[in-house]
């Protein structure tokens, strides 16, 4: 991502309000062209950069809030700083990157697209995940993947505990340890086609130097899938 | 709701300008916390005696029958500093006695802070203007721990904000609700002689650590006891006259983030709160983790 021959739009969030600049980028939401954005001092604040819907290339310099890019279509987003709880939220196309840590929550229930986080994600990474990728090149804290359905979350650090808890079809690979699986987690074996997929994801995420030979991968017992006779006296 | 912020210097060289540092972070939480707002600040040390911080809701309360009562039943000196609602006691009587009178005998005043250096002040209100009728901008100190409340439980009153004291120069700021406060407030007034002045949990939390402190334990042990004492959820920010201490419940579900540079550490409940303090480019910032004690000390 750089603005090279590009019309560079630049906002300063400390002079303009936050609406004012979502609005703003979201100007050129339905467009098929690159507008190329630098916002300025976000200093923190939620929800900057949502809603959008064009390949538009933004780039925030410093520290983002809550909901950073939240409801992503199209749009390559860049935090050079960390991100708040839910950086992603519910992105559906396009690709996201952090370069610092980010808090909890982050990619939740995100249908598509790429987040990729250069430091650290804190609890609950990629809940209830619903079909795009996340790769962390640090550490995921607790309850990571909780109930995601599809998708992909790949972890270059340590897992902490329960990862994947009640997980569906979403798949994860972590080069590190894992703390605990949650319940109906398990680690399965990396096949070739999960080999195939890893490196994929791990040279779209910028990790070429990374082995996929390194990798565990886990996925659901599917055990959880179907009500089990001998519980119905509960009931 | 609720939002925390607290900040630390670690050396002496920018006390003089605590108040000036900590008032945007506190008035940042303003969305987090609109109904009333509380601070703690660690200032100005008595040598000699102690300072009590006392509010009292009656405009026309008289401080120097207050003040002539200490002094005549306790036989000790006694002097007032007034600020809005609350007022400032510096006396020479044991924190015990003095307290213990005040209580008995103004049963409507309430007893914020005592301690050597602690100062507690906490009213209802937006928090920009509980900075300003305070003046909490212009103070100056080693430390501040403050708290923005939205109401979720217990009334919206004075004295149902934070920061909470249960002992000397302790306050205890929390985000989050404790499920087992009634049955710790039980035990800790059976074996250990607490004594509560509101329903709230946090004033149980605070007189936990209260109660580990007297047994022995340091600051940071007192909140790693709380991993096991405390269940419910919680981000707690803790002071004492030289420490500073944040702990998260293991599921951490109330948002935290700290950042600390060679001057100070600094704590928000979001990054927002942080983003005007000096040198916060370059400080390394981070989420806490869960269940994890962090604490420093005065250099």
């Amino acid at each position: 991502m750089d603005g090279d021959g590009v019309n560079i739009n630049v906002i300063d969030l400390a002079k303009s309000t936050l609406r004012e600049t979502n609005t703003i980028l979201q100007s050129v939401n339905g467009s098929a062209e690159s507008a190329y954005f630098r916002v300025l001092n976000p200093a923190g604040a939620h929800a900057i950069a949502c809603g959008l819907d064009s390949p538009a290339i933004v780039e925030i310099e410093g520290h983002a809030g809550y909901f950073c890019a939240g409801m992503n279509k199209s749009a390559r987003v860049r935090v050079n700083g960390n991100a708040g709880q839910g950086v992603a939220e519910n992105m559906m196309s396009g690709e996201i990157r952090v370069h610092g840590d980010v808090s909890q929550s982050a990619g939740a229930t995100a249908h598509g697209g790429l987040l990729v986080i250069e430091g650290n994600a804190a609890a609950r990474c990629g809940i209830s995940l619903k079909g795009a990728d996340i790769v962390v090149k640090g550490n995921v804290g607790h309850m990571s993947m909780f109930m995601a359905q599809a998708g992909r979350l790949v972890v270059l650090g340590d897992a902490g505990e329960a990862l994947g808890d009640s997980l569906y079809e979403a798949r994860i690979y972590v080069r590190g340890g894992v703390a605990s699986l949650g319940a109906d987690c398990e680690e399965k074996p990396m096949l070739g086609e999960h080999r195939e997929e890893l490196r994929k994801l791990l040279d779209r995420a910028g990790c070429e130097e990374i082995s996929e030979r390194d990798f565990r991968r886990y996925g659901s017992g599917r055990s959880l899938y179907n009500f089990k006779v001998e519980n119905v006296a509960e009931y | 709701m609720c939002g925390i912020v607290g900040l630390f210097y670690k050396n002496e060289g920018h006390q003089e300008s605590l108040g000036r540092m900590f008032s945007p972070m506190l008035e940042e939480m303003t969305d987090r916390g609109p109904d009333s707002a509380g601070v703690a600040v660690y200032r100005n040390p008595v040598v000699n005696g102690i300072k009590m911080t006392l509010f009292c809701g009656n405009p026309d309360f008289d401080w120097d029958e207050l003040c002539d009562c200490l002094r005549n039943r306790l036989e000790v000196k006694v002097e007032r500093e007034p600020n809005d609602t609350h007022q400032l006691i510096f006396t020479d009587a044991d924190a015990r006695e003095a307290v213990d009178l005040v209580e008995a005998e103004f049963p409507d005043l309430q007893v914020m802070s005592v301690g050597n250096i602690i100062e507690i002040y906490k009213e209802t209100g937006l928090p920009k203007d509980v900075i300003t009728r305070f003046g909490i901008d212009g103070m100056s100190g080693s430390h501040a721990v403050g708290h923005t409340r939205m109401a979720t439980e217990s009334a919206v009153t004075t004295a149902g904000s934070h920061p909470f004291s249960t002992g000397p120069d302790l306050c205890l700021v929390h985000n989050g609700s404790l499920s087992n406060h009634n049955r710790l407030r039980d035990r800790l007034v059976r074996t250990a002689g607490a004594q509560f002045r509101t329903e709230n949990d946090t004033e149980v939390a605070a007189a936990y650590i209260t109660h580990r402190l007297q047994e022995g334990r340091d600051l940071h042990g007192a909140l790693e006891d709380c991993i096991a004492g405390l269940d419910g959820f919680y981000t707690l920010v803790a002071g004492t006259a030289d420490g500073f201490a944040v702990l998260r419940d293991p599921i951490a579900c109330k948002p935290a983030v700290l950042a600390e540079t060679p001057d100070y550490v600094a704590f928000g409940s979001e990054y927002r709160a942080l983003a005007t303090l000096p040198g916060i480019r370059d400080a390394k910032v981070w989420e806490p983790e869960p269940a994890h004690v962090y604490s420093w000390g005065l250099n």
